[in-house]
Parts: structure tokens; C-alpha cells; sequence
């Protein structure tokens, strides 16, 4: 699998590190193991961490779009952090940065989601 | 002999997902005699995987027993790709290029490939016939050396 995911519990927020590749293939992978994490523990928002993220299309995105349905029906947050030019122009293209907010880092988010929660 | 000026390869291989990372990264090794900048090759890379997770989701229905082609070459800077499969074709092509729009919604698909692919390549067409098969021939030129030798 080119793709790693991490799942990080930092009190109500879940901070999900992805390393390597996010496509077709592998968005699955990424599917299954948040919405089990979200579904299951004391979550109210998930910070996308895309330090590591190398590559990206538009399957990607659909899977975050999802994430971002999900926890937003719980009433909670999705943010992301760190990521690349690559990445930023898809979040662009589809509109996506309206929707959720960016940080520099898991530092910052983690503060931003706290002021407004 | 003559030469033609024309570098041309082409790769087959089986509708199943874990080729598309396989598919761009074949297509980007291609592409990288014309020293293409991180950013080109990015947008190379991006574009094949739309275009060949197209044929596994759409044209075979995520049936590994189809068969995706792509052809590419190489002429001055120009890069031409074709990218098509033997599957179902696309009813109405125009619907299927507008942004966001997914034929298939409950499988989270963003809608965002045509849309992708017309943005990251300078030309981009689509034929398409149904129960034949959707063929994706697109074009970009690939600047970066120009500019290094100027």
C-alpha cells in the first residue's frame, strides 16, 4: 500500500496524519479507518494533517468531502494543515476551502479549533 | 533513415486500481526527458490518474478484467496522452464534464476529474461511444526548458 495513515486522539479531536499517496486505490483505506475511528470514539472534529501527503487527485478529494459530511453531521469541525502547493490547487479547483478552514500546522489547528469550539 | 522527430510509447494493463499508481508513474518517467519542473509533472501525474481511475470506476464498472491503454508521445515539447478503454462509454458527455457532477454519488466521487484534466492540460478531448468503449486524448506543452536556456 502506498498510502499510510496515522490516527492521533488528542482529547475531542482526531488528528489524521497521511503519508504517501491519496488516489482511487487507496482512498479506501482512508474511508474505512476514519469512519470507524469517528464513529466509535469521543470526537467532535478531525484535523487533516497533509505534511506527508506526496500525491493527490480527485478520488481524494472525494473522500474527504465525505469525512467532512460526516463529522459536520455530528456537529463537529474537519480543518487541514500542511499542505503542499500541489494539494492547495485542488482544494481550489473544487471549492473545497470554503468549506474548511486551513492552518500552517497541527499546532495551529488544534489552537483554532479550539477558540471556536 | 529517416527520423521522424516523434517518441512514442504506449502501456496496457488490467482495469484494477493499484495500476493507477503504476499508469502515472510509467507516464511521468516518459515525460521527464523534456525536464519538466516538479509542478508539470505533478499536474502529468494527476491527470493520468483521472483519466485511468475513469476507465476502472466508469468504463468497467470496477471490473479487474478490463483493459486500459494509453499511448503517449513525444513531438518538440508537446506531450500527446490517450488514455481509453473497451467499457461502457459515457451517455451524455457534456453532463459528465460539468464540475461536481458524479454519476456515481454514493460511491463519494467528487466529480472533479474532467474538470481536473481540461484545467492541467492545454488541449483535452473526449469520444466516447457507448458499449465501445471512452477514449481521453489530451496535449501540453512542456515549457520548463525553454525557459532554463533563454
Amino acid at each position: 500500500m502506498n498510502l499510510q495513515v496515522e490516527l492521533v486522539h488528542q482529547r475531542n479531536v482526531l488528528i489524521t496524519r497521511l503519508r504517501g499517496e491519496l488516489d482511487h486505490h487507496t482512498s479506501e483505506l482512508v474511508r474505512i479507518q476514519l469512519d470507524e475511528a469517528i464513529q466509535r470514539g469521543q470526537i467532535n472534529h478531525v484535523v487533516l494533517s497533509l505534511k506527508d501527503l506526496t500525491f493527490m487527485d480527485s478520488s481524494g478529494l472525494g473522500v474527504i468531502l465525505g469525512r467532512y459530511k460526516l463529522i459536520k453531521a455530528k456537529g463537529g469541525r474537519m480543518v487541514v494543515c500542511d499542505m503542499n502547493p500541489a494539494v492547495s490547487r485542488l482544494f481550489e479547483l473544487s471549492g473545497l476551502f470554503k468549506i474548511v478552514s486551513v492552518y500552517d500546522n497541527e499546532r495551529t489547528a488544534l489552537t483554532g479549533l479550539e477558540v471556536v469550539s | 533513415m529517416k527520423h521522424s522527430g516523434t517518441n512514442r510509447m504506449s502501456l496496457q494493463f488490467s482495469s484494477r486500481s493499484e495500476n493507477e499508481a503504476f499508469a502515472r508513474v510509467t507516464v511521468a518517467a516518459f515525460v521527464s526527458q523534456l525536464d519538466p519542473t516538479l509542478e508539470e509533472l505533478t499536474d502529468m501525474k494527476t491527470v493520468i490518474s483521472e483519466a485511468v481511475t475513469n476507465c476502472i470506476i466508469h468504463g468497467y464498472d470496477n471490473d479487474p478484467d478490463g483493459e486500459v491503454t494509453i499511448s503517449a508521445e513525444i513531438e518538440g515539447e508537446e506531450v500527446t496522452i490517450i488514455v481509453s478503454d473497451k467499457g461502457h462509454g459515457i451517455e451524455d458527455i457534456d453532463l459528465a464534464r460539468q464540475p461536481l457532477y458524479t454519476s456515481k454519488p454514493d460511491m463519494e466521487r467528487s466529480g472533479m476529474g474532467f474538470t481536473i484534466m481540461e484545467n492541467f492540460m492545454d488541449e483535452f478531448e473526449v469520444s466516447t461511444e457507448l458499449g465501445a468503449g471512452t477514449s481521453i486524448r489530451m496535449k501540453k506543452r512542456i515549457e520548463s526548458k525553454k525557459a532554463l536556456y533563454n
